[in-house]
């Protein structure tokens, strides 16, 4: 077994791991470490294949910033695991729910097994333009896809503005009754009943 | 390389169907997010496996574009799930059925 089977394997045990546990913890705090430990093993997979760039953006990003919102949330929201979540409802059983997965995954299997796919070359190096380093990754984002990357902002532009929107709390419309009198000084009144 | 692409492709495959059990089993609306955010995950590991066996590095680019969906997903989800939570007072996805009739 050479080193790079070795780190193959041991990635994606850690990976598959980080994400059974995910799925099985109660505590959703957990929930999202197990789920950064699966993102990091990813990213040394990531950066077995080449995509050295793809790597690094996917533990700062998503292990980095997204987990974080996740965290955030679920600190707000005073999550512990011991809510009472109800019992499931019983309208599909959870037998087939697992059968029509494993249905998928051995269709995915099928294909992967039938596609031809060619043999690669070993090309990870540290070449500043080398394949999958950040030059010749934003070579390539900033001539060929720059319009797909300009409408990537704009698509988070409204996704920003959008959650705000969406979580702000409702305002209402008519002042209740001790701010109403205090309208004669408009901001201290504007400060109460926005929030 | 001594690992073949097909490996790549098979780790993909069963970080995928464990995110579709989670979707389809969890009934706790973040964990559900987070198994969407595993699928999303396994597709971007499909794409740079494929792109190492084109040698073209069009995969990449297509990471990027995924992963930004994925955090404007995000951000609006969770942005609906607080304001699910301060109304309804749950996170249990069965509990979600403002749109059912």
């Amino acid at each position: 077994m050479t080193l790079d089977a070795v780190i193959f394997v041991i990635s994606a045990v850690v990976a598959i791991f980080g994400a059974a546990m995910m799925i099985a913890q109660r505590n959703p705090v957990a929930s999202v470490l197990y789920l950064i430990l699966s993102l990091v093993a990813q990213s040394v997979i990531y950066v077995q294949l080449g995509a050295l760039f793809v790597g690094v953006m996917l533990v700062i990003v998503y292990a980095g910033a997204i987990m974080v919102l996740f965290l955030f949330v679920i600190m707000l929201l005073n999550l512990r695991g011991g809510e009472d979540l109800g019992r499931p409802s019983g309208r599909i059983s959870r037998f087939t729910k697992y059968a029509v997965t494993l249905l998928l995954f051995i269709e995915l299997i099928f294909v992967i097994r039938g596609v031809a796919l060619p043999p690669v070359a070993d090309v990870v190096s540290s070449q500043p333009d080398a394949f999958g380093s950040v030059r010749a990754v934003s070579m390539l984002l900033f001539t060929r896809y720059l319009y797909p990357f300009q409408l990537t902002g704009v698509l988070m532009l409204i996704a920003v503005v959008g959650a705000v929107v969406i979580a702000r709390k409702e305002r209402t419309d008519e002042l209740p009754e001790e701010t109403a009198s205090e309208a004669a000084s408009p901001e201290k009144s504007r400060e109460g009943t926005q929030e | 390389m001594s690992v073949p692409i097909s490996a790549y492709l098979t780790l993909a495959a069963v970080l995928f169907g464990l995110g579709t059990v989670g979707v389809l089993i969890s009934r706790n609306v973040i964990v559900l997010f987070m198994c969407i955010e595993l699928m999303l995950n396994a597709a971007n590991m499909a794409l740079i496996a494929f792109s190492r066996a084109l040698n073209l590095m069009d995969g990449h680019v297509m990471v990027f574009l995924v992963m930004t969906v994925a955090a404007a997903e995000a951000a609006v989800g969770l942005g609906m799930i607080i304001t699910i939570h301060r109304n309804r007072e749950t996170i249990n996805i069965d509990r979600f059925d403002l749109m059912k009739w």
